[in-house]
């Protein structure tokens, strides 16, 4: 599976051998996975293979129980809590990897209380420490170019899903991070509403943005990304580039996978 | 002759309305200020923070506020703390909203959708921030219906310290009941006088609420 791999480079992010369990239940087993500049990877999977859990141990939204995880080289310092679990040992990493790993949710998760401007300068002006001027500035363009500019000091409530969701990757990118992460971004939405936040993310692919996303939608991950991972009861089954994996799959567990999400 | 006692009567009643107010906005701000250190502490995942926090709400919650006040006053003094009418009303009744408004907090932490924090702290923003930015205004809205109910009842439980030698509307009124001979009249104008508190109030928080909650419209 490292057939995408390159030597001479390091990997922008690089998780070695990820271990999850949730009480008993062991959701990944041991997993890999890395992404280089400009790389953008697909997950897929069935729900309650792993495939969140490894997007959320990236920027340790979930802690993994064992494994390593490395942003730009940089290893993550973990340590064993009081209840013998890994904890991030340092704050200060935590948020500098944060800061360079944005993540993009299923169920958008904007500030309510904010308007569409203030959700996208909040953590500018608090985490990096721009200006309130200069990150107006960028969050208008942002605005822009997620083609929400006119819902600018609307409160979410009164934005479509599809707005929404255009909005909380505006608001990923005001960080700007070096890489993106999508958990499950159109799931939530209504059908006629995938569309508009997929051309967003094609439009990202295009600027040869650092990706990682989980996702259902098969066409799309195999138009947008340049590598895809088929995870498998917490292991990597298959991986490789979209057109053999998703076209022609080795494992019968992938084949039986592809048939029921057509 | 029923309108004369009430014309006489309304200056000090009106007058004593002033210790009522002066008693529910000062143990309010009080205990407002004492009450986001226990909600969150009621949420705190240390064990002896938590406790103490559950112990503190729930003896002020369980036991009667007359109870309160007369261990303060009546007991006090035994162990050679004498405070005072006002100020044993006073401490009572604050620490007494303290645990209510405590709750009522809590509730309202509650009530912030776990996605947004869980987007707060993906964004790199550090625990008070988004306490400060996230969790607490948003808090403040889902808190306010509950909380104008806690400022109502405070306004009318203002009404023990009365037993306490104060001379709050209520006391004012026993007094000139009995001074008088006309029950029903003086506590009829005293309830009047009571009743257009809250109203007031209730119509003040309403408004409240609608400005701070107006984007989830």
């Amino acid at each position: 599976m490292d057939d995408h791999s390159r030597t001479n480079e390091a990997p922008q992010v690089e998780m070695r051998d990820i271990r999850k369990r949730f009480g008993t239940n062991e959701v990944l087993k041991g997993v890999s996975l890395q992404a280089y500049n400009h790389d953008v990877i697909s997950i897929i999977g069935s729900s309650g293979s792993g495939k969140s859990t490894l997007l959320r141990c990236i920027n340790l939204l979930e802690t993994p129980d064992e494994g390593s995880i490395l942003i730009n080289n940089e290893t993550i310092k973990l340590k064993r809590g009081k209840d013998g679990r890994l904890v991030p040992a340092e704050r200060a990493q935590v948020i500098r990897v944060r800061t360079n790993v944005s993540m993009v949710f299923q169920n958008f998760n904007l500030w309510s209380h904010m308007t569409v401007l203030q959700n996208l300068i909040e953590a500018p002006i608090r985490v990096l420490k721009r200006s309130r001027h200069e990150a107006i500035e960028h969050a208008e363009l942002l605005l822009q170019k997620v083609g929400i500019s006119e819902k600018r000091d609307e409160y979410p409530a009164n934005l479509s899903g599809g707005q929404q969701q255009r909005v909380a990757i505006a608001r990923a990118l005001a960080m700007m991070p070096q890489v993106l992460l999508l958990d499950e971004i159109t799931s939530a939405l209504d059908p006629e509403l995938v569309g508009e936040v997929l051309s967003v993310i094609h439009t990202l692919a295009k600027e040869g943005r650092t990706m990682i996303i989980v996702t259902h939608e098969m066409k799309f991950a195999r138009e947008v990304s340049n590598w895809v991972i088929f995870l498998d009861e917490g292991v990597v089954c298959e991986a490789g580039a979209p057109r053999e994996i998703l076209e022609s799959p080795k494992t019968d567990r992938l084949q039986t996978f592809l048939s029921a999400s057509i | 002759m029923i309108l004369d006692l009430i014309c006489e009567s309304l200056p000090p009643l009106l007058a004593s309305s002033i210790l009522t107010i002066h008693l529910t906005c000062i143990s309010l701000a009080i205990g407002a200020f004492l009450s986001l250190p226990l909600g969150l502490g009621r949420l705190s995942k240390n064990r002896w923070i938590a406790g103490f926090c559950f112990a503190y709400v729930y003896y002020f919650r369980g036991t009667p506020l007359l109870v309160q006040i007369f261990l303060i006053y009546y007991g006090l003094p035994q162990i050679g703390l004498t405070l005072g009418a006002y100020m044993s009303a006073l401490i009572s009744l604050s620490l007494n909203t303290a645990a209510y408004t405590a709750e009522i907090i809590r509730g309202g932490i509650q009530a912030v959708a776990a996605g947004e924090i869980e987007s707060a702290h993906a964004m790199g923003m550090t625990r008070s921030q988004v306490l400060c930015r996230i969790i607490l205004p948003q808090m403040v809205g889902f808190a306010l219906p509950a909380y104008g109910n806690e400022i109502i009842l405070q306004i009318k439980a203002t009404s023990l310290a009365s037993t306490i030698t104060l001379m709050d509307l209520t006391g004012m009124a026993r007094t000139l009941a009995a001074e008088t001979y006309a029950p029903l009249e003086i506590f009829s104008v005293a309830g009047i006088i009571y009743l257009a508190m809250v109203i007031t109030t209730s119509k003040l928080v309403a408004w409240m609420e609608r400005r701070w909650t107006a984007y989830r419209r």
